[in-house]
């Protein structure tokens, strides 16, 4: 696969704003913008990542973006794809630029967030998994991760003090993130006296709903060239794979799992089958990375990544963990944003948002958080109903 | 009555979730409305099976805090409740559901035994609406050994 250039990244601080979601996206579009030194008039393609919870501007996200810049009668796209969202809206604009349709584009998403769990929509809607789960059994998202996080304590071994660690980890990383929600510095107490929501994990744990927005400006390498950029971050990987029949893990928001009995294998699971599409696109192997950037809905859900992107091999990701090896300054920095532990989740601008980091890294623009020297990094998240995404991004 | 029809029977002693099952395949699904996720089923006639009563618990949790609609909370006030995630013996298939009251953690671990029940979820005025609801087995319905 060809690459493509990033020229530009921007967002809009994560929190709790309250305000329209509109406003986080303009803001992190303009700061693109500027950051890729480019016109909005010569935006030819605008790709946008919908909110579902921000009511019909939400859901055609790309034509609210472009209103709000102005109108400038270049073509829009507006995708929804759960937390793969951004992802999905970055391939979009990459296969415009690929096939020659457009030279350079706009990629946005934007969301501001209700308070507490994420709820399915309004309505009794008997054939809809996500409805179904909580009203028959009250499986909240965290339910799931906590089912996660108890696997791995029966499995691997793991405590509930390496969870915690990740999320110290992670706190340490986002203090020096002006993105981030959250900048304290947590410790292991402060985790432990944090109230239990889903045993084993507390609630200091578990990944906030936020508001927040992230954007880029991408181009042909050419069209890149052609600006007097000649050494850009690259667009070399991009993963928006469904899961592979059977996958054993039971995944968010279904009742149940795949049976296996008739296929028979449960090694493959889904976010093993994300991260090997991404690096066969990229050429490249987990050996490569210089750093990564992955979901952490819960702090153990961390761990299940390091695996699954074969930075270790299944159930030894706690032993990474301790030894330091994915702390700043460590063998293979993980999350050296802060992750959604120090962010919380914007769904559509999140996968984006992992995107701007990758590249201020590979920039070595990234300040106190910086990563020595990268040169490769990858990102990675998983959704609800198969969807999930992973980039990687080289320069 | 069953809180949503045409997921289990309410056969008091023998409750059954109702699956799915791919004839010639034989892979298995739950709810059936969800089958098709197999790419060998393609074609396939699917039938209405009842899935195993018992299996092994694969993992569990819990709910501290109330969940959103449509989640009913019982009663007046919220009391947290124990999820279990159980892998059926025949089918390999691991499905959710609140285990029974009077179950706590510490009263699990995985690998454990445990079979199907049928409970009430919640209740108005003129009906008691009830779920599947997964206990250790030799427990009873209310939780006392």
């Amino acid at each position: 696969m060809d690459d493509i250039a990033i020229l530009g990244v921007g967002m809009h601080p994560w929190g709790k704003w309250g305000r329209n979601f509109v406003e986080y996206g303009e803001k992190a579009a303009r700061d693109a913008l500027t950051d890729a030194e480019v016109g909005w008039d010569e935006i030819q393609f605008v790709s946008g990542a919908n909110s579902v919870r921000c009511g019909y501007p939400g859901y055609v996200s790309a034509s609210t973006f472009a209103n709000a810049l102005g109108f400038t009668g270049c073509q829009l796209a507006s995708s929804y794809a759960a937390c793969a969202s951004g992802a999905t809206a970055l391939s979009i604009a990459r296969a415009q630029i690929l096939s020659g349709v457009c030279d350079v584009a706009l990629v946005v998403g934007a969301e501001s967030t209700p308070k507490g769990f994420f709820a399915p929509n309004a309505g009794e809607r008997h054939e809809d998994p996500d409805w179904l789960r909580f009203h028959l059994v009250g499986a909240t998202n965290p339910t799931y991760f906590a089912l996660y996080a108890r696997r791995r304590m029966e499995l691997y071994g793991d405590t509930s003090e390496d969870f915690a660690a990740v999320k110290v980890k992670n706190s340490r990383h986002g203090v020096f993130n002006p993105n981030a929600r959250y900048t304290k510095e947590y410790d292991v107490d402060d985790i432990a006296n944090s109230p239990m929501v889903a045993d084993p994990l507390r609630l200091l744990e578990i990944c906030a709903t936020s508001d927040g927005g992230a954007a880029l400006v991408v181009s042909s390498l050419e069209w890149a060239a052609s600006r007097g950029v000649d050494n850009p971050v690259r667009v070399s990987g991009i993963s928006t794979v469904s899961p592979t029949y059977p996958n054993s893990v039971i995944e968010l928001p279904y009742l149940a799992s795949d049976s296996w009995a008739a296929a028979g294998d449960e090694t493959m699971t889904f976010k093993d089958n994300i991260a090997a599409r991404a690096y066969e696109e990229a050429s490249v192997s987990p050996e490569d990375l210089d750093f990564a950037e992955v979901y952490d809905l819960s702090s153990a859900y961390e761990l299940d990544w390091y695996e699954h992107i074969g930075l270790c091999e299944r159930g030894d990701a706690a032993k990474l963990l301790r030894a330091g090896d994915t702390a700043l300054g460590g063998r293979i920095p993980v999350n050296p944003s802060g992750g959604l532990g120090a962010f919380g989740e914007a769904v559509p601008a999140q996968a984006i948002a992992q995107v701007c980091e990758m590249v201020w890294q590979l920039r070595g623009e990234a300040g106190h958080r910086q990563v020595e020297g990268a040169k490769v990094g990858l990102s990675i998240n998983h959704g609800m109903f198969g969807h999930g995404s992973s980039v990687i991004c080289t320069r | 009555m069953a809180a949503v029809e045409g997921l289990f029977t309410l056969d008091s002693d023998e409750p059954r979730l109702i699956g799915g099952r791919a004839r010639s395949r034989g892979s298995y699904f739950f709810p059936k409305s969800l089958a098709g996720s197999d790419p060998a089923c393609l074609g396939d006639e699917i039938e209405e099976v009842l899935l195993s009563r018992t299996g092994e618990l694969w993992s569990y949790t819990t709910g501290e805090y109330a969940p959103p609609a449509p989640y009913v909370i019982p009663g007046d006030e919220f009391e947290p409740y124990v999820v279990a995630a159980v892998r059926l013996a025949e089918e390999n298939l691991v499905v959710l559901g609140q285990v029974v009251e009077g179950v706590s953690v510490e009263d699990l671990s995985v690998g454990m035994e445990m079979e199907l029940v049928i409970d009430v979820l919640y209740s108005d005025e003129e009906h008691d609406y009830l779920v599947w609801k997964w206990a250790p087995v030799g427990t009873s319905e209310n939780g006392e050994q």
